[in-house]
């Protein structure tokens, strides 16, 4: 997993129909001290994050489709599967 | 999941089986500004898309998945076209 920030979102008409009803969230890789580095990916959203959060985005497909579609087998491979509070003792 | 811009079409007689009938595209990856982001890279279309249009790939062993039951060797497949990005402006730099 890494940590990401939430920057924004898309919207696609025409998509895969394991991504209906689903929130297609834009998020930029994140240092432990919430600072953005590199380019954005996108992820889909499991926990009801928002923009501005800091989140944990998973890059597996098995637990991607399972954590934001409730099943495996869709073409996912990052999901939002936290939304993080603080990050803490670093060294 | 990254966004990418299709830059064109990859014609090739002599492929794998689990190819045949599928479209292959070259395809740019886009930062959220629509800036490349890396180099382009070939991907199959499961979605309709065409030439200039912007769309959202999958990649690794999910990339296979939008066309199951058939076994289509890819590791990177277009799934979705994107019609709008919204940007927070006070998203960090």
């Amino acid at each position: 997993m890494i940590l990401a920030r939430v920057v924004g979102n898309i919207v696609a008409t025409q998509k895969d129909q394991r991504y209906e009803g689903a929130r297609i969230m834009v998020v930029r890789p994140a240092n432990p001290d919430g600072s953005v580095a590199g380019d954005e990916l996108l992820a889909l959203d499991a926990v009801d994050s928002g923009v501005g959060d800091l989140v944990v985005v998973v890059r597996e497909g098995w637990s991607a489709s399972t954590s934001s579609t409730g099943s495996p087998g869709a073409a996912i491979d990052s999901a939002i599967i936290g939304i993080v509070d603080t990050v803490e003792d670093i060294v | 999941m990254q966004l990418a811009r299709v830059l064109g079409t990859v014609v090739a007689t002599v492929k794998s089986e689990g190819l045949e009938g599928r479209k292959l595209l070259v395809i740019q990856p886009l930062n959220a500004a629509l800036d490349s982001a890396g180099p382009p890279m070939v991907a199959i279309d499961s979605v309709g898309a065409g030439k200039g249009e912007i769309v959202f790939w999958c990649r690794g062993r999910e990339a296979s998945f939008p066309f199951l039951p058939s076994e289509v060797p890819s590791d990177c497949t277009i799934v979705g076209i994107v019609d709008s990005v919204f940007l927070d402006s006070r998203s960090p730099n």
